[in-house]
């Protein structure tokens, strides 16, 4: 169900809406000071209420992840907003940082409030340098405004926000990768536990969340937290609010639009999108980021048990199930950053794979042997097949590689690699024997027509 | 000759240093500062950055080759990365890098004789819905065709 709102993009087209005059005379920092009035714990029931699944990838439950913070003895503790934005197809992030950095420092100022830090790390991904200049300029005017520093909005509970900046690994995208980063070391995922909310950055008690779920917070103390999970169409799935969707690849209008939870992948690709362009059909869409196995358009929905969160949409087409984090796991695949990559028909589906195999390879940390030296193998598989060098014998072997990396890793990493992987090979597979016996698609290890 | 930084990054230097708990947290940031004063982390930048924040040299060399955006040789007076992940090969950014290796005459990782331009490719920018795109030095320059490549790789050249 598409319903288009405007919360977290209420400045996105307004000139000069990074300006910090701009974000207040749309309610800006309003609720940061309205919280500040209150306490800690019911800053965390509010947050808890709104049903405000992580926009990072995992979907794990903001409020509850704030509420895991226990003060310590003796260490400070810390937010650490994730803008690492790197998982393939994503572009979301972005867009909330150059056009309404003010939304994410009153996200910050009412998350180290309700976490009981007094710092928050913004880890924006080096490249992004417009982001980083407006998230500086947007600390700055709050900083002069008396709304960020020793007493914000009067209070005697100081707050401060930083940028820190990457310099080129997608893997500092992983929380623990990126703490490791943060501290000025070589970003590679730590063991878990201890979780970040023991043990985070610089040792201390530590929040780690997604730069989208951040900005969304004013929001939810602007509409109150039940009022905010009931915007969404999986409200009763624990799974609320509104979000940014976004998609690329081949659809007419690509980009970033906000909607309350609960759009179809058909309706991201066929209304917001536009359709597949270029006169092609859909073949395939990647539902999250390249790390969210494929779904193709003919498939339909298994779930006759009662409690699936997918009996809804038994035997329905998987593009008319909403995208939430339970029903896209239920389906086999996950809702990950909310980012659609579309495919037509005019493209070759091992052409697709070899390229995210390539990234993959190119981003493991080299921690994990499994990982390391697994990527590399099914790059270089998956390339012969493209070539037609490959045999029936290399599908198998890419199936158990996959297989022996999924559950062997430090962090999540293998996990996103290995997961598209089965999906392709499975759902592409006549496409991969075809390609064996010298009888390739007509796309013929294209990826742009 | 030893490393050092101007006065103005230097004063940068200390407000970086404010920002955190330890010295060690501003390696990144520093090498930063230095890789863009000096193009590139030489052995003498790693030195400074590791005397100045009280590191071992290995552990900043460490960091220097974890991280893609280190240049551990001298890189062109300007940088050009073309995005080779999925959304933008999906539209067309192989062609995009055949155009630039054909017209700076360099394969991507190859600097141009006259040292104007280093050309790269990158994984996904964050810019996949107006693919396809690239990165010169700090912008970011999207949705291209190949005559707006031309364009700025032309200006490039000129020494713009
Ligand atoms: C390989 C890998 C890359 C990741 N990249 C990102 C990223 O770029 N941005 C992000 O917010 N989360 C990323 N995550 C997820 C984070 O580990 C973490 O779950 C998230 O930042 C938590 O925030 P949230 O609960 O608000 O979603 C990544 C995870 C993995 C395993
Ligand atoms: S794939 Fe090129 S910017 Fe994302």
């Amino acid at each position: 169900m598409l319903q288009r709102t405007q919360h977290l993009t209420k400045l996105y087209g307004v000139a000069e809406g990074h300006r910090i005059e701009a974000y207040e005379r749309v309610g800006g920092y309003v609720q940061a000071r309205k919280a500040l009035a209150t306490t800690q714990s019911a800053v965390v029931d509010e947050m808890k209420k709104a049903n405000l699944r992580g926009r990072g990838g995992a979907g794990f439950a903001a409020g509850v992840k704030w509420s895991f913070m226990k003060p310590h003895a003796t260490k400070p503790a810390y937010l650490v907003v994730n803008a690492d934005e790197g998982e393939p197809g994503t572009f979301k992030d972005r867009t909330l940082m150059e056009r309404d950095p003010h939304r994410v420092v009153e996200g910050c100022i009412i998350g180290c409030f309700g976490i009981g830090a007094h710092a928050a790390y913004i880890y924006v991904r080096d490249e992004l340098h417009l982001s980083k200049e407006r998230l500086w300029g947007a600390i700055r005017e709050a900083r002069a405004k008396g709304y960020l520093g020793a007493k914000p909005f009067g209070r005697d509970y100081p707050v401060e926000v930083y940028v820190h900046t990457g310099a080129g690994a997608y893997i500092c995208g992983e929380e623990t990768s990126l703490l490791n980063s943060l501290e000025g070391k070589r970003g590679e995922p730590r063991l878990k536990p201890p979780f970040p909310a023991q043990v985070g950055a610089f040792g201390c008690p530590t929040t780690v969340n997604n730069l989208e779920t951040i900005a969304a917070v004013p929001t939810v103390f602007e509409l109150g937290g039940e009022a905010f999970s009931k915007l969404s169409a999986l409200h009763h799935l624990g799974d609320g609010g509104c979000r940014l969707y976004g998609v690329s690849g081949h659809v007419k209008t690509p980009g970033v639009f906000e909607a309350a939870v609960g759009v179809t992948l058909r309706d991201l690709i066929y209304d917001l999108g536009g359709g597949i362009s270029d006169g092609g059909e859909l073949l395939a869409v990647i539902p999250g980021g390249s790390s969210c196995p494929v779904l193709l358009p003919h498939e339909t929905v298994s779930a006759p048990d009662e409690k699936s969160p997918l009996h809804a949409w038994h035997g329905k087409s998987v593009l008319d199930v909403p995208m939430g984090v339970d029903t896209f796991r239920a389906l086999g695949t996950m809702l990950g950053t909310c980012c659609a990559i579309v495919l037509s028909d005019k493209v070759c589906p091992l052409a697709a794979m070899q390229n995210l195999m390539h990234f993959y390879r190119h981003e493991s940390c080299g921690q994990c042997t499994p990982c390391r030296e697994g990527t590399g193998w099914l790059d270089r598989l998956v390339t012969k097949l493209l070539a037609g060098e490959g045999t029936l014998d290399d599908l198998d072997r890419i199936h158990e590689i996959a297989s022996n990396i999924m559950g062997n890793t430090i962090c999540a990493f293998g996990e996103g690699a290995s997961m598209p992987t089965l999906g392709f090979v499975r759902k592409f597979r006549r496409h991969f024997e075809d390609h064996v016996a010298g009888k390739p698609c007509a796309a013929g290890g294209r990826l742009h027509a | 000759m030893p490393f050092a930084l101007s006065p103005e990054r230097d004063r940068e230097l200390a407000e970086i240093l404010s920002r955190y708990p330890n010295r060690q947290a501003a390696c990144i940031p520093m090498l930063h500062l230095c890789q863009e004063q000096n193009g590139w982390v030489s052995d003498e930048v790693v030195e400074f950055v590791a005397r100045t924040l009280e590191l071992p040299s290995a552990h900043v060399l460490g960091v220097v080759t974890f991280y893609t955006l280190f240049n551990q040789q001298p890189v062109g007076r300007h940088q050009v990365w073309v995005c080779r992940t999925l959304s933008c090969a999906l539209r067309g950014s192989d062609e995009l890098l055949r155009h630039c290796e054909k017209k700076l005459g360099v394969h991507a990782g190859e600097t141009t004789k006259g040292g104007e331009v280093t050309l790269r490719t990158a994984e996904c920018l964050a810019s996949c819905g107006t693919a396809p795109m690239m990165q010169i030095d700090k912008n970011y320059h999207e949705n291209l065709s190949i005559a707006e490549v031309d364009r700025l790789l032309d200006r490039l050249l000129a020494g713009g």
